[in-house]
């Protein structure tokens, strides 16, 4: 193996969110990473972070303003281990009908609908979900996060979501991870070839969000074998 | 929803102190400590208020946030003193996940739907501090519960989701520090009214008061400080120079606090999830960390 040094990271820089802690978690799981939105940037890095906050209609415009809806959609098909977290997990998929109907990314066959604000008994549900929340393996299909970034994680382990709206792809065997909140259980973890995308927040969830940092990092190492 | 218990560090200059109706601060200690030691007890987030700020117009926390957010892995939410959009940008690129704003939302009430819009709302959190009036009325406060605004609370908070924030922080000043318990109609009557997240403050003494404010007060997040810091100090006391600044006497003396019974987080979480409320417990690690 050629160690060509820490694994690098880029997290993409569209104008939104907090991307400190995201950087701050990578350093944490001894990589280097670098908060940009340069296309050479983010071509040269090991692995990219799409991460995000904020509204998917303004996120995808942002993207578009700087150039980079094309430069995902390269790196999707490169092959390279790629991370969108809550609103960039979002961003990933076909369309959204967050507050009308907006085009996403088209990386990931599937939609973004709201959490229901009612609960099956008709009792109110807070909406955004701003909470811990648990994991759970998606059934009969073997371990769905073996070979993932959730590799080693426990059923049930608890991360921090905060979130509106969730994605449904169209390919169940894409949801590896199900979640529930209210009414519904909802995909909380996607796999997608190179792609791996989480709603909830694993650089603020203890423990075992670093895992998956750590567990990104793992795989850029073997994929440099 | 799991009930998140969130311990509230109010921060003047280096040091974390303590106050009974928002005044009187004592120093208690190091923040830095305390926040590292709430994180491995099963924190599910935490919250930094920097007190003076607002009299001053600056929030001076930047240093402390950015030793947390490299070495603490949960939300963190800081307030005090901001009221512009760079403010609130400056406080986001030292490592906060959120803020909260009080004094500049009141002043200017579009402040948080521009805030909203340009960060998230779940980044935007407004502070109310709830004060209640000798004919039953709630009015909210600013700077720490020392101006009085007019506003009238439970119209305030259905306007702030209105205008976009994530989730109302609602701090009542007559419990606030007292250790007898939230004002249980307080919180309920701001949390059935909006449908964003009500994290209740001010007044917890005892363990059971955290069980009440979740099933009749009905809120979706308990911020606490007191029973928390002193059980902390009990345990902990550490010869830290707190000489710098402030009323220290309070830790010279070796008192203790006796209004407030001291509670570990993962042993309210405990209390909590076996009288039916759910939490993150127990606080799982990954193998490592």
């Amino acid at each position: 193996m050629i160690d060509a040094g820490k694994p690098r990271v880029a997290i993409v820089d569209y104008g939104v969110g907090n991307l400190f802690s995201v950087r701050n978690a990578c350093a944490h799981a001894g990589m280097e990473a670098v908060i940009t939105a340069s296309r050479r940037d983010i071509l040269a890095a090991d692995a990219v972070i799409l991460p995000g906050v904020g509204a998917f209609g303004d996120a995808m415009a942002m993207l578009e303003e700087r150039g980079l809806t094309d430069l995902l959609r390269e790196i999707a098909r490169s092959g390279k281990p790629f991370l969108g977290i809550c609103l960039g997990m979002q961003l990933l998929m076909t369309e959204s009908f967050e507050f009308g109907r907006w085009p996403g990314l088209g990386i990931i066959p599937g939609t973004v609908v709201r959490l229901e604000n009612r609960s099956k008994r008709g009792e109110p549900v807070k909406v955004p979900q701003v909470c811990w929340n648990t994991l759970h393996r998606t059934e009969g299909r073997g371990d769905t996060w073996e070979g993932t970034l959730l590799k080693d994680l426990p059923d049930g382990v608890f991360m921090y979501f905060v979130h509106s709206f969730y994605v449904k792809p169209d390919d169940d065997e894409v949801s590896i991870a199900l979640t529930r909140y209210g009414a519904q259980s909802f995909c909380s973890a996607m796999r997608y070839g190179n792609i791996f995308a989480c709603q909830f927040h694993p650089e603020r969830s203890g423990p075992p969000g670093l895992k998956i940092y750590r567990n990104l990092a793992e795989i850029v190492k073997a994929s440099r074998k | 929803m799991n009930t998140r218990i969130i311990p509230r560090l109010d921060i003047k200059g280096p040091n974390l102190v303590k106050g009974i109706h928002l005044e009187g601060l004592r120093v208690l200690g190091k923040p830095h400590r305390f926040a590292r030691y709430y994180y491995e007890s099963g924190a599910d987030e935490l919250i930094y208020m920097d007190v003076v700020a607002s009299l001053y117009g600056r929030n001076s926390l930047a240093g402390i946030i950015e030793r947390t957010s490299r070495e603490i892995f949960i939300p963190l939410t800081v307030g005090g003193g901001l009221r512009t959009i760079e403010d609130i940008r400056a406080v986001l690129q030292a490592g906060a996940d959120k803020v909260s704003i009080n004094t500049a939302a009141i002043g200017r009430p579009a402040l948080i739907a521009e805030a909203s819009k340009r960060f998230g709302s779940s980044t935007i959190v407004v502070s109310i501090e709830a004060k209640k009036q000798s004919d039953g009325s709630y009015l909210a406060y600013t700077d720490c519960g020392r101006v009085r605004t007019g506003v009238e609370v439970f119209g305030w908070a259905k306007k702030v989701e209105e205008l976009g924030c994530g989730e109302i922080l609602l701090t009542s000043i007559d419990a606030e520090g007292t250790g007898r318990g939230f004002d249980l109609d307080l919180v309920r009557r701001v949390s059935t009214s909006v449908s964003i997240p009500v994290i209740a403050s001010g007044g917890a003494g005892k363990i059971e008061h955290l069980a009440d404010v979740v099933r009749d007060g009905k809120a979706d997040a308990v911020s606490l400080a007191s029973c928390l810091h002193y059980q902390y100090i009990r345990r902990y006391y550490t010869d830290d120079d707190y000489s710098s600044e402030g009323n220290v006497a309070f830790l010279r003396s070796d008192r203790e606090f006796t209004k407030v019974q001291g509670a570990r987080i993962d042993e309210i979480k405990k209390f909590l999830v076996e009288g039916g409320i759910p939490c993150r417990w127990p606080v799982e690690g990954a193998g490592g960390d």
